[in-house]
C-alpha cells in the first residue's frame, strides 16, 4: 500500500470528478427531455411515430454505449456535408460528442422507464378528471405528469446511477474525466490497487448520495 | 459491400471470428459470475454479521464502481496479483496473463454482482411455507434444495437473469480496451486501416443488435420452459 500517492493523487482524481459531474448533469437533463418526449411518442396511436419511438429505444438499449460514441465521435466526422456545417462546431468537441452519446443513451432508458410508469397510471385517475370536465392537457400535465414522475423514481434512481457510471467511457474518447485520470495514473506509476480505492470511493461516494436523494424523494412524494 | 468481402481483401472473415470471441468471452463471463453467485448469495442471505457484509460489499462496489474502472484494475494489476501468490510458492519469473482470461474475469466479476442480487432476489420471493413443509416432510437441506427451491428460484430469476446476460453482451466491448480482439476492437483496427470509422462502428452496432436480438429469442424460449405450470 502507498499511502503517499493515495494522499497525492486525491485532489487531481477529485478535480477529473467535476468533469464526470459536469458530464453527467448534462446528458441526464438532455436525457429527461428526449425520454419524456419519446415516451410521449410510444403512447401516440399513430402507428409510424410509435414505432419509431420503439426503433430509437431499441438500438440504443441493444447496443454499447462504447459503439454509440465512437460512431458519434469517429463516425460522423466523416460525412461531409457535418464537417462543413455549423454542426461541425459541436461534432467536433469530445466533451460535446460525449454529452450527445449520453444524452441519447440515457434518454432511450428513461423513455422505456417512463412509458411503464404512464401506462401503470389507474385508469380511475383519468376517469376521475374527464368527468370533472377537465381537459385532457390538463388532465395530462397536472395528473399523468405528476403521477407517472412518483412512480418512475426508483427505476429513474437506478438509471442515473448506471448513467454515473457510463460518464467513464468519456475517457475513451480522450477526455479527462474521473477513470481517465484514474487510468493516467495507474500506468505512470502502476499502482492500480491504490488508485482504484481512491476513484471507486469516489464513485461509491457520488452513488450513496444520489441513492439517498433518490429515497428522500420517494418518500416526499409518496402517497 | 467490398470492406466486408471475405479473405485478404476485406474485413468480413475477421468481424465474423471476432463476433464469435465477443460470444466466447460474454459466456466465459457469466459463467464466472455464477461461481462468484454461488459464493455470494448465500454470504449475502447469510444471518452472521460479517459474511452479510461481505456479500454487501462486494454487490454494492462492484455496482457502484464504473465497469471500466475494474477492467483497468484488472488488467494493470492482474497479473502483478498472479505474480505475487507465484512468488509465495517460489516462482519468481514474469507471467504474462493472457488478455481473454483477465477479460472475462474482469466482466465475470461485474456479471456476478448481478447475478447474485438476481439470486437474492428469487430466493427470498420463495414461500417461507416450502420451507416449513420440506421440514416436517423430513428432507434433507440438499433435496430441499435441489428439488424444491431451485425450480421455484430459477423460474423467478430466469427472466432477470436474461437482463443480466444483456448487460454482460454489452460489457465486453469494454474489454477492447485490453487489446482482447472482439468486435470493437476489430472494427477499431477496420476503422483506423481504411479509414472508414462510420460504416465500421455502425457495423458494430448491427452486430450487437443482431446478438442481443438473437439471445433474447433463446431466453425467451428458456423462460417458457421454466413457466411450465404456472
Amino acid at each position: 500500500m502507498d499511502l503517499d500517492l493515495m494522499v497525492s493523487s486525491f485532489p487531481k482524481l477529485l478535480n477529473a470528478t467535476l468533469v464526470t459531474l459536469k458530464l453527467l448533469s448534462f446528458s441526464l437533463i438532455f436525457g429527461l427531455i428526449l425520454g419524456l418526449f419519446f415516451a410521449i411518442l410510444r403512447l401516440n396511436k399513430n402507428i409510424f411515430l410509435n414505432k419509431f419511438s420503439y426503433f430509437y429505444s431499441y438500438v440504443f438499449r441493444g447496443t454499447p454505449l462504447l459503439v454509440q460514441i465512437f460512431i458519434i465521435y469517429f463516425g460522423l466526422g466523416q460525412i461531409e456535408f457535418l464537417r462543413s456545417s455549423f454542426i461541425w462546431i459541436i461534432l467536433k468537441e469530445p466533451y460535446w460528442c460525449a454529452i450527445i452519446a449520453f444524452s441519447l443513451n440515457t434518454g432511450a432508458y428513461t423513455s422505456e422507464i417512463l412509458r411503464s410508469a404512464f401506462e401503470t397510471i389507474n385508469k380511475g385517475f383519468i376517469e376521475a378528471g374527464d368527468s370533472l370536465g377537465i381537459s385532457k392537457k390538463i388532465i395530462f400535465y397536472k395528473i399523468q405528469i405528476p403521477i407517472a414522475i412518483r412512480q418512475s423514481l426508483p427505476a429513474y434512481g437506478n438509471e442515473i446511477i448506471l448513467m454515473l457510471k457510463g460518464t467513464s467511457l468519456a475517457s475513451t474518447v480522450t477526455l479527462m474525466d474521473l477513470t481517465g485520470v484514474a487510468k493516467y495514473i495507474i500506468s505512470t506509476t502502476f499502482k492500480p490497487i491504490e488508485v482504484f480505492i481512491v476513484a471507486g470511493g469516489i464513485y461509491l461516494f457520488m452513488t450513496f448520495i444520489i441513492h439517498n436523494f433518490i429515497r428522500y424523494l420517494e418518500k416526499k412524494y409518496s402517497y | 459491400m467490398d470492406l466486408l468481402a471475405l479473405g485478404n481483401n476485406g474485413w468480413g472473415d475477421e468481424l465474423f471470428f471476432a463476433t464469435l470471441m465477443t460470444i466466447a468471452v460474454s459466456i466465459t463471463a457469466m459463467i464466472i459470475g455464477f461461481c462468484f453467485a454461488l459464493i455470494f448469495t448465500p454470504l449475502k442471505l447469510s444471518k452472521n454479521k460479517f459474511l452479510n457484509f461481505l456479500g454487501n460489499s462486494y454487490t454494492t462496489i462492484i455496482r457502484g464502481v464504473p465497469e471500466l474502472l475494474v477492467i483497468y484494475l484488472l488488467f494493470f494489476g492482474g497479473s502483478g496479483a498472479v505474480m505475487y501468490v507465484a512468488s509465495i510458492f517460489g516462482y519468481n519469473k514474469y507471467i504474462e496473463i493472457n488478455a481473454f482470461i483477465t477479460g472475462s474475469f474482469a466482466i465475470g466479476i461485474i456479471s456476478g454482482a448481478y447475478s447474485t442480487e438476481v439470486f437474492r432476489g428469487a430466493i427470498q420471493s420463495i414461500d417461507k411455507g416450502q420451507f416449513e413443509a420440506s421440514k416436517v416432510l423430513g428432507l434433507k437441506k440438499p433435496i430441499y434444495f435441489l428439488k424444491v427451491i431451485m425450480p421455484q428460484m430459477l423460474r423467478l430469476a430466469v427472466p432477470n437473469l436474461s437482463n443480466v446476460w444483456q448487460i454482460t453482451l454489452k460489457d465486453t466491448s469494454l474489454i477492447s480496451v485490453t487489446g482482447l480482439v472482439e468486435i470493437m476492437r476489430q472494427s477499431y483496427i477496420a476503422a483506423g486501416s481504411t479509414r472508414d470509422p462510420l460504416f465500421f462502428y455502425s457495423f458494430a452496432a448491427v452486430l450487437y443488435l443482431l446478438l442481443t436480438f438473437l439471445s433474447m429469442k433463446l431466453i425467451n424460449r428458456l423462460e417458457n420452459k421454466y413457466r411450465r405450470g404456472y
